[in-house]
């Protein structure tokens, strides 16, 4: 549902633009005759009326064909599906990392609340927001490419690794060390803030109590009892604000010329590859809508209340 | 009649908390004894210092703010108070359990009731897993929860609160405690629960002796079930005697008015205890407590030396004592 | 109806009344040194993007030096760029894109967020349904992304960029603003209020909106510095007006030469992070005066 929505805007903003693919193919050669724009228009469909095309449209994204890339001259699908893996490499570990760390980070601060830790997470979280990201992966370049010389600059792999081979898999987790920092730090800050927060509230409720009056140490009332209650809303948020890691890759992936989906959008909006764009679009939608799908069955596992309320 | 040496012996106890508006004495001089087997009941207003002596006899306490100044609190003869955090740990939810006033609130969540009750097994006696859960599935039999073997399996969000209360009730039992604090363990349930969960409560207690110390701010509560009852304002006790003796001829004016808070406690109310009535006035703050008696604000019987010094306790009947002036004569000061 | 009773306060002896809520207001912020740190800097800030032409003699875009001379070197505070540009000159003036843009895409961005989620909140039901459903929509296109398409769909202007970035930054205001109105109507002086036959026009704005104004205040703090790093990401990946200067298209321009004068990245990145810091530490602030008892904290 909220897929064909996608697509019937994609294509609402592609008929508001001003000009149309005729325009843009004319333009690349250098200006044609009425008669070869017309004979575009035909070969596109775009002479048909409004509904037809956003009908034959939909019909075809539904088949998995989003059209031909201008530039590359190849089915935009094979092209994304091509671009996947280095953009759900580096968002997923970065996503990973900061709800690990992140919650940790908040765990070790909700324990002494007025603490020095605590007032680091503090810190830290009004830091990871105000700091841009690229400016961050700048930052990182400077320090462990320039200075330190431990780091590569960009890419995904050196070219030259054979691939499939266990060196080759070290030197892109060589590669991804610092876009997943850069992407990660973010958001490590701000689950981290709100890690403690919620264990903070969660540690001073009724149930936390009973589980000290049964005798239980320190240690199993903050790991056992307390941590899988607050990480419920850490979570929540992650799952919320999936769209904006996305989003922050796309800026990652262009600073250290990481050859996923976001180095190929910005490419072809450079471009005017306006169905590749589309195309992404789309995907990154589609990609939302799955990680949200696994957020929730993540919610089941960890919180039962969920798992009976829809089972009901 | 209390001869035999107690089973729970609190001297003495002061427990202050540290708060922006200054130093709360929370608990002052609290003093009880509790026999094997027996039913003490504390009875007061919200925020006399119910729920803090329970706290205190567990060590739970939170530190920071609060701080258990002086006294003892003596479990067959050792000083909990004195033991290591270690030895705590141990004692909690074997020899003396508790059960809390919101058993909505008072269950994880996230844990089945199955795993909530075998985890207190599994960690006070190093059984199995499949033992403790087999060992649940008899508690919940114990508290009397239909189909014991399926629910064990489910969750706090699927039962009721009287179900719920019972779990505690299972819960806290599972080590066969020498001593069960109940805080308020039916306030939150409709009056027809709290019927069963009393009764509940006394039938436990007659198969395995623990001892209960029953807190409430309901009178016919205690009245119900409580042996001796001690009634605590401001952080103190001011009366003290066999329930019985306290219903029949309260002495404390607070008791007075406590009782008379509660309609038709008897069949055939005496006439003298007239209309049901109700204590004027609030609790006062514990950070601005004078030297004088704290009920005094609220006293019909209030003098200037209720308002300038603390009454002690007097004896004023057999094994029954209360702190108030009007009872200097009455006995030894 | 027209005071603003806040959250009601916890019965107790230290609830004590506020007399002056505008001074108490003032004197809880104040007490925030950070907050006030973050005020000043605020204030730094839009002194610069309002004086620039008077403070400094030279246009941003002139070329004035030699290329990348290192910040301190011959009379340039902050060196040149790769153009042989005045650094300083250029942070000041990317102030006024990074202010104006990043205001008037969160006023924008309040603007559709309130509107939405008030409704949402107030009218629940089918207006509920319909309108969650288009937010749910744009929560899931990535937002940058969605930016970037529009403006390069559009024309690279300032207020395309502003509208664009109003366009993807709006479903957080509108979700907060739908659980302050789901809460707040059903409370005791709303209820009043309708009862007295105020319409839902009047209630929407002189009875709810009011009280759900302190955390949608924190909020705009917030979505101030959100749109600022959005502008900051657009001006830097070249999907702005190349004839404003601002922050983002510094390092943008610069960035190929980042290992040769880091300078020319690292120094309009602190001035975002600054401007972005700023307001979070004024959004903070606001918390704590609206919040006094979470400070206890």
């Amino acid at each position: 549902m909220l897929l064909l929505a996608v697509v019937v805007f994609n294509f609402i903003l592609l008929s508001l633009v001003p000009g149309d693919i005729a325009d843009t193919l004319a333009g690349e050669s250098g200006g044609a005759s009425q008669e070869v724009m017309d004979d575009i228009r035909r070969t596109y469909g775009l002479d048909r009326p409004f509904h037809i095309q956003l009908a034959t449209y939909v019909g075809k994204v539904v088949q998995g064909d989003l059209g031909t890339s201008y530039y590359f001259n190849m089915p935009v699908t094979e092209l994304i599906l091509g671009r996947v893996a280095p953009t759900l490499l580096l968002v997923v570990t970065a996503l990973v990392l900061a709800i690990l760390i992140g919650t940790l980070f908040g765990v070790i601060a909700s324990r002494r609340p007025n603490g020095l830790f605590s007032h680091f997470v503090t810190v830290l979280a009004l830091v990871g927001f105000a700091a841009p990201v690229f400016w961050t992966a700048f930052l990182l370049i400077v320090l462990f490419v320039a200075m330190l010389e431990i780091m590569p600059l960009s890419g995904l792999v050196d070219p030259t690794t054979p691939r499939g081979t266990l060196t080759w898999y070290l030197d892109v987790l060589h590669h991804l060390f610092l876009p997943v920092l850069s992407l990660s730090s973010i958001y490590l800050a701000s689950y981290s803030r709100l890690a403690r927060a919620s264990m903070m509230d969660v540690l001073g409720s009724d149930y936390i109590r009973t589980a000290r009056a049964k005798g239980l140490g320190e240690t199993s009332v903050t790991y056992k009892h307390a941590l899988r209650n607050a990480v419920i809303p850490v979570i929540t948020i992650a799952g919320l604000q999936f769209s904006h890691i996305f989003s922050g890759a796309v800026v990652v992936e262009t600073v250290f010329t990481w050859p996923g989906l976001g180095t190929l959008a910005f490419e072809s909006i450079l471009r005017g590859d306006t169905p590749t764009i589309m195309g992404i679009l789309f995907f990154s939608a589609m990609i939302v809508i799955v990680v949200n799908l696994l957020t929730d069955l993540t919610y089941r596992l960890v919180d039962p209340r969920i798992r009976s309320a829809r089972n009901a | 009649m209390d001869a035999a040496a107690p089973l729970l012996e609190v001297e003495d106890l002061e427990v202050e908390f540290r708060t922006r508006q200054g130093t709360a004495r929370v608990l002052d001089g609290v003093a009880l004894s509790l026999q094997p087997g027996r039913t003490l009941g504390i009875v007061g207003e919200s925020g006399c210092g119910k729920s803090m002596t329970a706290l205190s006899i567990m060590r739970l306490v939170p530190v920071p703010p609060g701080r258990i100044g002086a006294g003892a609190v003596r479990l067959k003869g050792e000083d909990l108070l004195q033991a290591s955090e270690k030895r705590m740990r141990e004692v909690r939810g074997k020899d003396i359990s508790m059960i809390f006033q919101e058993p909505m609130t008072s269950l994880n969540p996230v844990y089945s009731i199955g795993d909530q009750i075998a985890e207190t097994v599994r960690l006070h006696e190093g059984l199995s897993r499949r033992d403790s859960l087999d060992r649940a599935i008899e508690m919940l039999k114990a508290v009397h929860i239909p189909a014991a073997e399926r629910r064990v399996r489910e969750f706090p969000h699927q039962m009721s609160g009287g179900m719920r209360q019972r779990v505690m009730i299972a819960m806290a039992l599972a080590c066969r405690p020498s001593v069960l604090i109940a805080d308020e363990p039916t306030t939150a349930l409709d009056v027809t629960v709290q019927a069963q969960v009393f009764d509940l409560l006394k039938e436990l207690q007659e198969k395995t002796g623990t001892a209960i110390i029953l807190i409430s701010h309901d009178m016919g509560a205690i009245a119900e079930m409580a042996d001796r009852v001690m009634v605590m304002y401001a952080g103190r006790i001011v009366e003290e005697a066999a329930t019985d003796e306290i219903l029949e001829s309260p002495k404390h004016p607070y008791t007075r008015g406590l009782i008379a808070c509660v309609p038709h406690m008897e069949e055939e109310p005496p006439p003298e205890r007239g209309a049901l009535t109700e204590i004027p006035g609030v609790v006062p703050a514990l950070t601005d407590l004078g030297s004088g008696c704290s009920f005094a604000p609220r006293c019909d019987h209030a003098t200037d030396l209720c308002r300038s010094r603390a009454p002690g306790p007097f004896a004023v009947g057999a094994d029954h004592r209360a702190a108030c002036w009007l009872y200097d004569e009455a006995g030894a000061a | 109806m027209t005071d603003r009773p806040t959250t009601a306060p916890e019965s107790g002896p230290e609830a004590v009344r506020v007399e002056r809520p505008v001074v108490e207001f003032l004197r809880m912020y104040v007490r925030n040194w950070a907050a006030v740190a973050g005020f000043i800097v605020f204030a730094a800030i839009v002194f610069a993007a309002l004086f620039a032409p008077v403070i400094l003699a030279v246009d941003p875009f002139d070329m004035v030096w030699m290329p990348f001379t290192p910040p301190g070197q011959d009379g340039y505070i902050l060196g040149t760029d790769n153009l042989g540009r005045d650094m300083f000159t250029a942070i000041v003036y990317g102030a006024r894109a990074t202010l104006v843009v990043g205001g008037s895409a969160a006023g924008l961005t309040i603007v559709i967020g309130l509107t939405i989620g008030s409704l949402a909140g107030y009218y629940r039901g089918w207006v509920d349904e319909v309108l969650m459903r288009i937010t749910e929509f744009f929560q899931v296109l990535p937002p940058l992304l969605l930016a970037m398409v529009l403006v390069a769909l559009f024309e690279p202007t300032l207020p395309t960029v502003a509208i664009a970035i109003g366009v993807v930054t709006w479903t957080g205001v509108a979700r907060l603003a739908r659980a302050e109105f789901m809460r707040i109507r059903e409370l005791e002086f709303v209820k009043a209020a309708r009862s007295i036959g105020s319409r839902d026009r009047r209630i929407i704005w002189r009875v709810i909106l009011p009280n759900a104004l302190p955390p949608l205040i924190v909020n705009a703090a917030l979505t101030v510095g959100i749109a600022i790093l959005f502008e900051a990401a657009l001006s830097f990946l070249g999907l702005s007006d190349p004839n404003v200067m601002s922050w983002g298209k510094i390092i943008g321009d610069n960035r190929d030469y980042l290992l040769d004068a880091p300078w020319t990245v690292t120094i309009p990145g602190v001035a975002i992070f600054l401007t972005v810091l700023a307001v979070s530490l004024i959004g903070d602030g606001l918390n704590d005066a609206f919040n006094p008892r979470l400070r206890e904290r």
